[in-house]
């Protein structure tokens, strides 16, 4: 496990809520952030704050240098070859939109196939349902066997189809399943596709080696990994970058201008129109800092710790039922779904809240996911670096508490 | 634990009014996508009064008692009063105040009965 001093980095975890000491867990929605990152944010406005790559003045040249430092602080993380292959969105949604709008609507046609899992989350969903209305093209589902994972052989069998584009989630957000990113992406790429991965609950919470996985796209935000809102990373190789079309027009994304035609600037600003969010940005550089100074193999073992212990406890709740793996331990991300038998998620978190617990209730923007286990809703728990076993003991305890309460 | 006095745990436990109706009367169904709260009432309408009132489905424990002590409240009643019914009618059966986070739960039942009322009000005209 890893020391708990590292509470004291993130202020908001000495708040008390409804009389008690917050425990946050719901991480999966987002992460709470350390001073270093909200330091960051407010220098860059004290100290830096400039419109990039358009003034030679002071200022504008140490505005664009953050950003540009965060982008290669970005690609280094994750391994990249360069930052021209990272490009900044509002969020992992709009990463993994920006590829359905310029690869989806230029390199598709009416028939083509598009690969995805039947355990994505709504944001891998509804964009390449828009290009399947645009251009006609099929969409299947891996399916999710009742052991939580992907059947890959179904996966093999769909692959013999000849998809143009295979995009999965990493790291499910509701099931904890993790999959074989490296095995998916191999098999899509001997079928001649694409790899769209997202990495939003993946990149948070483990080492991640784009060269090692091979993947053609990554799609993640940096709110999920102790950076600010506002800011999304859509990693992309460069080669297939530099053949795709722009995603929006505008500023910063040109060479030329004529009233009739234009050319387009050099990776990565030619996916990146107007005005970016250059603070976030910045301070989402420091985030990456703070991440790699605490190193994401420990943070990866500490949860995976952490969630074992809490599996552990929730399986001795009365009436309480885990949705995803419970035994996996060593495949499995740091998060619990759970229906309890005798009370409603809703009354489940409201309850919680009550005694200063932070916890989900809903459907997770996993819909049909949901619907294909028969579940209308679940309750869910998500851990990050920050939370601890008296948290989960804690957690424990109010669920007894529930369970006493709507079962008496 | 004030949302979850006995009152209202017991409505959600054992539910007044909770079934269907098998004979001719009207049925409407209602949800809340966003937390899969689902109610159904059937509903025979006399005279101008509710005569009977049954509901069913699935929710969480401020939906289920909200729908039950609604039910038992308007059993016998003049559709035009039921008509006049709100959310600070709802709140006060259940006792409590609604947060602005639950208030979609409290109201469920009762959206799908004025949904049936101002139907059968319409079609007396
Ligand atoms: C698996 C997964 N993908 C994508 C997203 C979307 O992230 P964002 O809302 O930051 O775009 C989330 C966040 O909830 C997620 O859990």
């Amino acid at each position: 496990m890893l020391d708990p001093k590292i509470r004291d980095d993130f202020p908001i975890l000495s708040l008390e809520v409804n009389g008690k000491p917050l425990v946050y867990f719901d991480n999966a929605a987002t992460s709470q952030k350390p001073q270093a990152v909200i330091d960051k944010l407010v220098e860059y406005y004290e100290t830096s704050n400039a419109n990039i790559h358009r003034g030679i003045h002071y200022l504008s040249e140490k505005a664009t240098e953050g950003y540009e430092e965060s982008k290669k602080k970005v690609a280094r993380f994750i391994n990249a070859k360069s930052y021209k292959e990272i490009i900044y969105t509002r969020n992992a949604t709009e990463s993994i939109n920006l590829v359905a709008y310029t690869l989806g609507l230029s390199s598709l046609s009416k028939g083509d196939l598009v690969i995805s899992t039947e355990m994505e989350h709504h944001s891998n969903i509804i964009p390449w349902q828009i290009i399947k209305k645009h251009k006609k093209i099929d969409v299947e589902f891996v399916p999710v066997r009742d052991d939580y994972t992907l059947d890959i052989d179904e996966y093999k069998k769909l692959l013999q189809r000849k998809p143009k584009l295979v995009t999965f989630v990493h790291a499910s957000n509701v099931l904890g399943t993790i999959n074989p990113a490296k095995e998916i992406t191999r098999l899509a790429h001997k079928a001649g596709a694409f790899v769209l991965i997202d990495g939003a609950q993946s990149v948070p919470h483990m080492k991640i080696d784009v060269e090692d996985i091979d993947c053609d796209f990554l799609a993640f935000s940096s709110h999920k990994m102790c950076g600010p809102t506002g800011i999304g990373v859509l990693y992309g190789k460069q080669e297939i970058l530099e053949e795709l079309d722009p995603f929006m027009g505008g500023g910063d994304m040109i060479n030329h201008v004529t009233y009739e035609e234009s050319t387009w600037n050099k990776l990565p600003w030619k996916f990146e129109a107007g005005t970016p969010n250059i603070a976030d940005a910045v301070a989402f550089g420091a985030t990456v800092d703070y991440l790699e100074k605490i190193g994401m193999r420990d943070i990866e073992k500490h949860e995976r710790e952490l969630v074992s212990y809490a599996l552990d406890k929730m399986k001795k709740v009365k009436g309480l039922e885990i949705f995803g793996q419970d035994d996996r331990v060593e495949s499995r991300g740091g998060m619990v779904a759970f229906t309890l038998k005798y009370a409603h998620p809703h009354d489940v978190a409201q309850l919680l809240d009550e005694e200063g617990i932070a916890v989900r209730s809903g459907h997770h923007c996993a819909q049909p996911l949901h619907e294909k286990f028969k579940k209308s809703t679940t309750s869910r728990a998500s851990f990050y670096l920050y939370n601890t076993k008296e948290e989960v003991d804690k957690m424990i305890a109010a669920l007894d508490r529930v369970v006493e309460l709507f079962h008496s | 634990m004030d949302l979850y006095k006995k009152e209202i745990l017991d409505h959600y436990k054992n539910p007044r009014n909770f079934g269907k109706i098998k004979t001719e009367a009207k049925s409407t169904h209602g949800e809340n996508p966003s937390c899969g709260d689902s109610i159904n009432m059937d509903i025979v309408f006399k005279q101008g009064r509710i005569e009977n009132i049954k509901f069913s489905g699935d929710g969480c424990a401020i939906a289920i008692a909200a729908a039950s002590m609604l039910t038992e409240k308007v059993k016998g009643m003049k559709i035009v009063d039921v008509a006049d019914i709100g959310f600070q009618d709802i709140q006060k059966l259940l006792g409590v105040e609604v947060s602005h986070s639950r208030k979609n739960c409290a109201i469920l039942a009762l959206n799908v009965l004025r949904k049936m009322v101002l139907q059968e009000l319409k079609q007396q005209k």
